[in-house]
């Protein structure tokens, strides 16, 4: 991935996505709007795509973070698929986070996989918009060795 | 008339001066604005003023009687209660099955029928796509072998039997009209409903196959072939629900399901149907959400608009034609993981809403559902809620009882102007299926998320539990969990379909179907052939990909 420029703050660049066959997308698509309207650049995949798919937009996109919506039930099998993808193509400086209906019980494995949060329903769009802001600039900090951007 | 409309007005400014105003300047109100869920202004007061141009005769009429605002049947509950319809399925066919005789014995009076996503997007349970997904937002039916577990020792020619699928629609009907052939019951014997409303998935849900007019071409299929051989099924459920899941307001979920209602009555007209065989087939579902006399409006204004609308376009010679015939369902969208009880509470003002509405069929969620598919014991409390407003409360009893509430009225003609400028803009466009194209009601109802979520962030709008009254601890209910076996299970089972089916008589049915694709020909009983010849969902659907190509998210947001 390429470093930030020293001094230069770069928006930051979010994939929004939705993989798998789950078509819930009002929840994705209001929290693309609400990064977007907070300065960032957003590229949101639209419904349907495979993790294949979606880390390469990733790619393509230079993204610094990828937020991946799901409402299907499939979370224990994509969201890991995603994070493997990722660490493949060596992003570590990407953010994985997520969103949706995701049983308590299962949040403890997808943190050791690499999800660093995922958003309940009923939170609230200044909540994400903050941590995304936070964590982009804590995985910046580190991968550009604690340069000022 | 006139003189005591002007005195009231009058009334009602002098209220407004005199009272109203240096009251509200000593105290201010909890709000400097009211509005409904949907961000419609409310006034503090509603009078006769505010039913100017409203004439009960004309506008309400009666029972059973154009325009049906106040209800299609002439006895409404009196005579027969709305249908509890719970929708079910989850896992395999045989957990399915179960929870049907469940509900059955349970006193539900028609069964509804939950796929799994890979079903419902055309794929077969051992697709690459399909993985993680079989069984677990419903049940996963791939071919004839399903579909005749599913419905085992169900009597098909007594309960009626909704099936919510859009894309692979045609398909899974045709496989359940084989299922009752094989057991020797007569199609037209068979009543039920498919949701096949292709145009809502554009616009919200999202469960496409292939580009909108080719999808188009398959309802209309339907509809010829419904007609004429399974006369009392329901060829389609044109669906506001999903439109309003999506994000957007009443009007919106109003306006765009009665135009797809008219796009599909002109679609079926061009392809030289007579509105009066195939529209007294076409059945509505609509949200109900919080909003309650919004609500209550949304379904009675929908009933007079759809009358007034095939009326002043086909004058019908079936009366039956003009009737919009709705199912409700409660609003997922409106309930909340945290504090998981106060769904319940929801849940029944919103089943009540339907009811004072008008609704012919009712599902109510469950306080689960936010989590996971209900379970057994949350299914039946949603049931419950039904069965005490429809015994106890006394609602039930005399037909349209808020019929003549000021407010009520008014939001009611309200949501039939609100319409009409809907319907001249998309008409404008040329119909739904330009609009859709063009992303126009994908990008209202966008809109409309966004905005009803900043009220939420903003604490305009109250949500018990989230913005309000949150708690740290939370109750703990107990969730169904699916079998994480079903999807081996499942494709074990289509393996084993493949493998025992007729080859010859497979590879006919399929070349039948290409040549009907291709042909514009007509396509249910090409899928009748390929039911019987246990071709899958996923075989048939790759067809119609192959012949019309593959319809891709444009990603509005």
């Amino acid at each position: 991935m390429t470093p930030a420029m020293a001094g230069v703050s770069r928006p930051i660049r979010v994939v929004v996505a939705k993989a798998g066959l789950d078509g819930h997308d009002r929840g994705a698509k209001v929290v693309a709007r609400a990064l977007r309207d907070a300065g960032m650049e957003v590229i949101y995949t639209g419904v349907h795509q495979t993790p294949e798919q979606v880390v390469e937009t990733a790619v393509q996109e230079d993204a610094d973070a990828i937020g991946l919506s799901l409402l299907s039930g499939a979370h224990n099998y994509l969201f890991p698929r995603i994070a493997e993808l990722m660490k493949e193509k060596g992003m570590d400086d990407v953010l994985l986070f997520g969103g949706g209906i995701i049983p308590e019980e299962d949040l403890p494995a997808l943190r050791t996989h690499g999800v660093e949060r995922i958003f309940p329903p009923g939170a609230s769009l200044e909540e994400i918009v903050a941590y995304v802001r936070e964590a982009v600039g804590r995985k910046r900090g580190v991968t550009t060795h604690g340069k000022e951007r | 008339m006139t003189v005591e409309k002007t005195r009231t007005k009058t009334q009602k400014e002098r209220w407004l001066d005199q009272t109203y105003g240096p009251a509200t300047a000593r105290h201010a109100e909890r709000k400097e604005r009211f509005s409904t869920i949907s961000d419609e202004v409310i006034e503090p007061l509603y009078t006769a003023e505010d039913l100017a141009g409203f004439d009960p005769e004309r506008d309400l009429g009666f029972p059973g009687e154009f325009p049906y605002t106040r209800g299609v049947q002439p006895s409404m509950y009196r005579g027969r209660l709305w249908t509890m319809r719970q929708f079910a399925g989850f896992g395999s066919a045989e957990d399915t099955n179960r929870r049907f005789h469940y509900l059955l014995e349970h006193g539900v009076t028609g069964l509804s029928t939950a796929f799994d996503m890979p079903t419902l997007m055309g794929r077969d349970c051992d697709d690459p796509l399909s993985r993680g997904e079989v069984g677990r937002e419903g049940v996963a039916v791939s071919s004839l072998d399903d579909m005749e577990v599913l419905f085992d020792r169900i009597p098909l020619d007594e309960v009626t039997t909704s099936m919510t699928i859009n894309g692979p629609a045609s398909i899974i009907w045709a496989m359940y009209l084989a299922a009752a052939e094989r057991r020797g019951i007569p199609a037209a014997k068979l009543g039920g409903t498919i949701q096949n409303d292709i145009l809502k998935e554009y616009i919200a849900q999202r469960e496409w196959i292939v580009p909108v007019r080719p999808a188009m071409d398959m309802v209309v299929d339907t509809f010829r072939f419904g007609s004429r051989e399974v006369p009392r099924w329901n060829t389609i459920s044109i669906s506001g629900y999903h439109i309003r899941e999506a994000g957007s307001t009443a009007l919106q979920e109003l306006a765009f399901t009665l135009i797809d209602g008219l796009e599909y009555v002109k679609w079926g007209v061009a392809a030289g149907l007579d509105p009066s065989d195939f529209a007294p087939r076409l059945s509505f579902f609509f949200d109900v959400h919080n909003d309650f006399f919004e609500e209550i409006a949304k379904f009675r204004a929908a009933r007079r608009i759809w009358a007034r609308e095939i009326e002043r376009r086909y004058h019908p010679s079936s009366e039956r034609a003009l009737l919009l015939r709705t199912h409700a369902q409660t609003a997922g969208v409106s309930l909340t993981a945290q504090q998981p009880y106060n769904n319940v509470v929801r849940v029944t003002l919103q089943a009540l809403a339907a009811v004072l509405g008008g609704t012919n069929s009712l599902h109510t969620n469950s306080l689960d559902e936010t989590y996971a598919l209900p379970t057994e014991d949350a299914v039946t409390l949603a049931l419950r809620t039904q069965q005490v407003i429809a015994h106890e409360s006394g609602v039930a009893d005399t037909i349209d009882p808020l019929a003549g509430s000021y407010y009520l009225e008014s939001l009611t003609d309200r949501m039939e102007r609100g319409f009409q400028r809907y319907l001249e803009t998309i008409e404008g466009m040329g119909g739904m299926v330009a609009a859709v194209e063009r992303g126009y009601p994908q990008r209202e109802i966008v809109e409309a998320a966004f905005h009803f979520q900043q009220q939420v962030d903003e604490g305009e709008k109250t949500i018990v539990g989230i913005n309000k009254y949150a708690t740290a601890e939370e109750a703990r209910i107990p969730t169904l969990a699916i079998d994480p076996d079903v999807e081996r299970r499942q494709v074990e089972r289509i393996q084993r379909t493949r493998a025992k089916r007729d080859a010859g008589r497979w590879r006919e049915s399929i070349d039948r179907l290409r040549a009907a694709a291709k042909s514009k020909g007509e396509l249910m009983p090409a899928f009748l052939e390929c039911a019987r010849a246990y071709a899958t969902v996923g075989e048939q659907v790759g067809v119609l990909k192959e012949v019309h190509g593959e319809y891709h998210d444009p990603g509005y947001f």
